[in-house]
């Protein structure tokens, strides 16, 4: 069996999980591959997973992809009531590392996180990809409201194809073992906790991010129906030299609903 | 023993296929409100209510909801405003403000002390979590939805009997100075009757502050079960639990006779009745239960709403629903309609086979008070207030001669932690399944 990239399948790199000790909190994170570090923020449903493109990505960068606390493996900390305190904790396990400036990679609402991160700290990232983020209002459309759907739908609703895409089976199969609901139970109401209202976005944001020089590329897929092209024009209006990697015909996860251009374009970003 | 009169003050004009078609009665487009309609129904409730203080019912009950024509009731403490000037002698039940979605304490304790304060202490407080769909509508965070309840309610107590002013900086409410101006008529507070579904959280919760709980048409035999969670939890704190601790909501239809009673008592079936109240995925917001309840949920081996079973999830879309019509989901119902009677979930009929019904819960259960729900749908004004006479004149006084010689009493005649129990003592059974097993309903 051949990797998409050309590899064995023995040579694929194991990824483990490590708890660390953040200020007291026991904060559960899944590492992988070698190289110089790269920081994953997952998205609002969680970690899915080791896909495609992590395995492309270890084979030259360590992977750091700290679980959220409240979302299954590291408990819920009371005190984190919004995305910016969110963000404010993974800045002090940063600096705890010694990692920044790092190179960090933020999926939807850790789009959202790795942005407040940023503007509370313009020298925490090396290099900024958002993919698909939150966080800013959209100047056109609307963040899709997550919370008065099923997870089924929500799912669905992530990818442009669902049948289309091998991976999404990885996250979502069909049916739910009650252990898998119980986990996007977890996610949904961490993510509802602490982004109900403004709903996943924070109006200082944008006035925080004014003038940030971290070079930042925006990663959208043309059919996203989560996230809106609006926050991604919002993003580029306050990060003016922000790069911006539109990926055709893929929705809310074009990691996933296409490895090879995505990973194209994050690498040719991070190796410049 | 306390009978209660009850209603949801449906829309009644609203297309029932309109409901159908959107799969549940919440968010059905308010652009099929009548004010004239609504209007004249209003004033009807209100004259209802009247209605039923002047037939003779101890108790008169209300509750809200929020965009849902399901009930009109959207701002109840208007309501009960107007009845704490109206009425003379009823007490005005209200099961229950939903404090998680109003946000508001200092002010809900203010309104609460008006109204108890123009009835000349008739107010019997409730609280509720607010259904799942309220939370949507207020925009009220589900997942802080029990913090807030204790919280507002904690806060509540205290704003009515700690004098004033002081500051309050709480979790999630925060006010500089504490010292309302209208506080209740009866000391130290109303009493708090909790209506629920049987979260054994929320009966733990009353069973720790010996507030009575109030079973909303639940299940005989899981009732009982919870009641017993209740006594368990009561004999902790050093207390007896007995009738006092419980209260029952049932619909009950009455009739001269049992045929008309039943084509009538389909009007709890309109729109699908209550269990399309609202969709699956307006029903259990995320972070709306606790972890025990969602593990609960999700074993559950036939599946459910949430996405363990794609087939029951599918069933439940709107594009489906759209293409069944009004008459074939009643026949669908009809099974329902006649399990639920069976069950003694639906009391529908003549005096005396509601008596008799009536009388089998009150053996199982043993509730102090019992509140009767009339029937939803558009059934008449002349054959609601039918039933509410029947009821008055011809059930109550029987189920409450029954109640005497059965030893219930109702919590405003004996108040609950009266009946203290040793540690170690073997407590008293609150509830008697006893009758079920004879019924087939274990």
């Amino acid at each position: 069996m051949q990797h998409p990239r050309g590899r064995m399948v023995s040579d694929m790199i194991k990824a483990t999980e490590e708890t660390l000790n953040v200020d007291g909190t026991q904060l559960v994170m899944v590492k992988g591959g070698s190289g110089k570090p790269l920081l994953i923020l997952h998205d609002e449903l969680g970690y899915p997973g080791w896909m495609t493109w992590n395995e492309s990505f270890a084979h030259e960068r360590t992977l750091l992809i700290p679980l959220q606390p409240g979302y299954g493996k590291t408990r819920r900390l009371d005190w984190i009531r919004t995305y910016r305190d969110l963000a404010g904790f993974y800045s002090h396990m940063v600096r705890d590392m010694k990692l920044d400036p790092i190179d960090v990679i933020g999926f939807s609402a850790g789009g959202f996180v790795a942005a407040e991160m940023a503007a509370a700290d313009p020298r925490i990232f090396s290099k900024m990809v958002l993919v698909a983020p939150m966080g800013i209002k959209p100047e056109q459309g609307e963040i899709m409201d997550v919370f008065p759907i099923t997870i089924r739908t929500h799912l669905r609703a992530t990818v442009a194809d669902p049948a289309g895409t091998p991976e999404f089976a990885k996250i979502y199969g069909g049916e739910m073992t009650p252990e898998q609901f119980e986990a996007f139970e977890d996610a949904r109401a961490e993510c509802a906790r602490i982004g109900w209202e403004p709903y996943m976005h924070n109006p200082s944001l944008p006035h925080l991010l004014q003038g940030l020089k971290t070079p930042t590329l925006l990663v959208w897929g043309s059919s996203d129906r989560v996230v809106p092209g609006g926050c991604i024009d919002a993003y580029k209006r306050v990060i003016p030299a922000a790069q911006v990697a539109t990926i055709d015909k893929v929705g809310h996860r074009p990691e996933i609903e296409n490895s090879p251009e995505f990973e194209r374009v994050v690498s040719r970003f991070l190796a410049a | 023993m306390k009978v209660g009169y009850f209603t949801e003050r449906p829309v009644r004009w609203v297309p029932e296929e309109v409901i159908l078609k959107n799969g549940a009665h919440f968010a059905v487009s308010n652009k099929y409100f009548d004010r004239e309609r609504a209007a004249d129904d209003y004033n009807y409730w209100i004259d209802e209510n009247c209605y039923a203080e002047e037939l003779g019912f101890d108790v008169v009950a209300l509750n809200e909801h929020h965009g849902n024509p399901f009930c009109m009731g959207s701002v109840m403490n208007v309501e009960a405003a107007i009845l704490a000037r109206l009425t003379k002698k009823a007490h005005i039940l209200l099961i229950g403000n939903p404090l998680p979605v109003l946000k508001h304490p200092l002010r809900m304790a203010e309104e609460l002390a008006e109204i108890d304060l123009i009835s000349r202490g008739r107010l019997i407080t409730g609280w509720v979590r607010g259904a799942g769909s309220e939370q949507f509508f207020n925009n009220a965070n589900p997942s802080y939805n029990r913090e807030y309840f204790e919280e507002a309610h904690d806060f509540i107590v205290q704003a009515w009997t700690k004098p004033g002013p002081w500051r309050y900086e709480g979790k999630h409410f925060h006010y500089r100075h504490v010292n309302p101006w209208a506080l209740p008529y009866q000391k130290p507070h109303p009493q708090m009757w909790i209506p629920g579904t049987l979260s054994p959280e929320t009966v733990l919760w009353c069973a720790e502050r010996g507030y009575p709980y109030f079973g909303l048409g639940t299940a005989l035999s899981a009732t009982c079960d919870l009641w017993e969670y209740y006594a368990d939890e009561a004999q902790r704190q050093g207390y007896q639990a007995g009738s006092e601790n419980f209260g029952y909501l049932v619909p009950a239809f009455v009739a001269e006779t049992d045929e008309k009673a039943q084509e009538l008592g389909k009007g709890f079936l309109f729109g699908g009745g209550q269990n399309t109240f609202a969709r699956p995925e307006h029903t259990l917001p995320p972070g709306y239960n606790s972890k025990d309840a969602i593990r609960r949920l999700s074993k559950q081996p036939q599946g459910s709403w949430l996405g363990v079973s794609g087939e029951k999830l599918k069933a439940t879309q709107v594009e489906e629903k759209k293409q069944l019509d009004a008459e074939e989901i009643h026949r669908k119902l009809l099974p329902g309609y006649e399990r639920a009677q069976k069950a003694h979930q639906f009391v529908i009929g003549s005096p005396k086979t509601v008596t008799e019904k009536l009388k089998t819960i009150m053996k199982v259960l043993r509730p102090g008070s019992i509140v009767v729900f009339n029937v939803q749908g558009p059934i008449s004004n002349q054959d609601r207030q039918n039933s509410m006479r029947l009821m008055a004149k011809e059930v109550a006084p029987a189920i409450k001669e029954f109640a005497g010689t059965i030893g219930l009493v109702d919590a405003i005649t004996r108040p609950p932690r009266q009946s203290k129990i040793q540690a170690g003592t073997k407590r008293a059974p609150v509830s008697d399944k006893g009758p079920l097993k004879e019924l087939g309903l274990l």
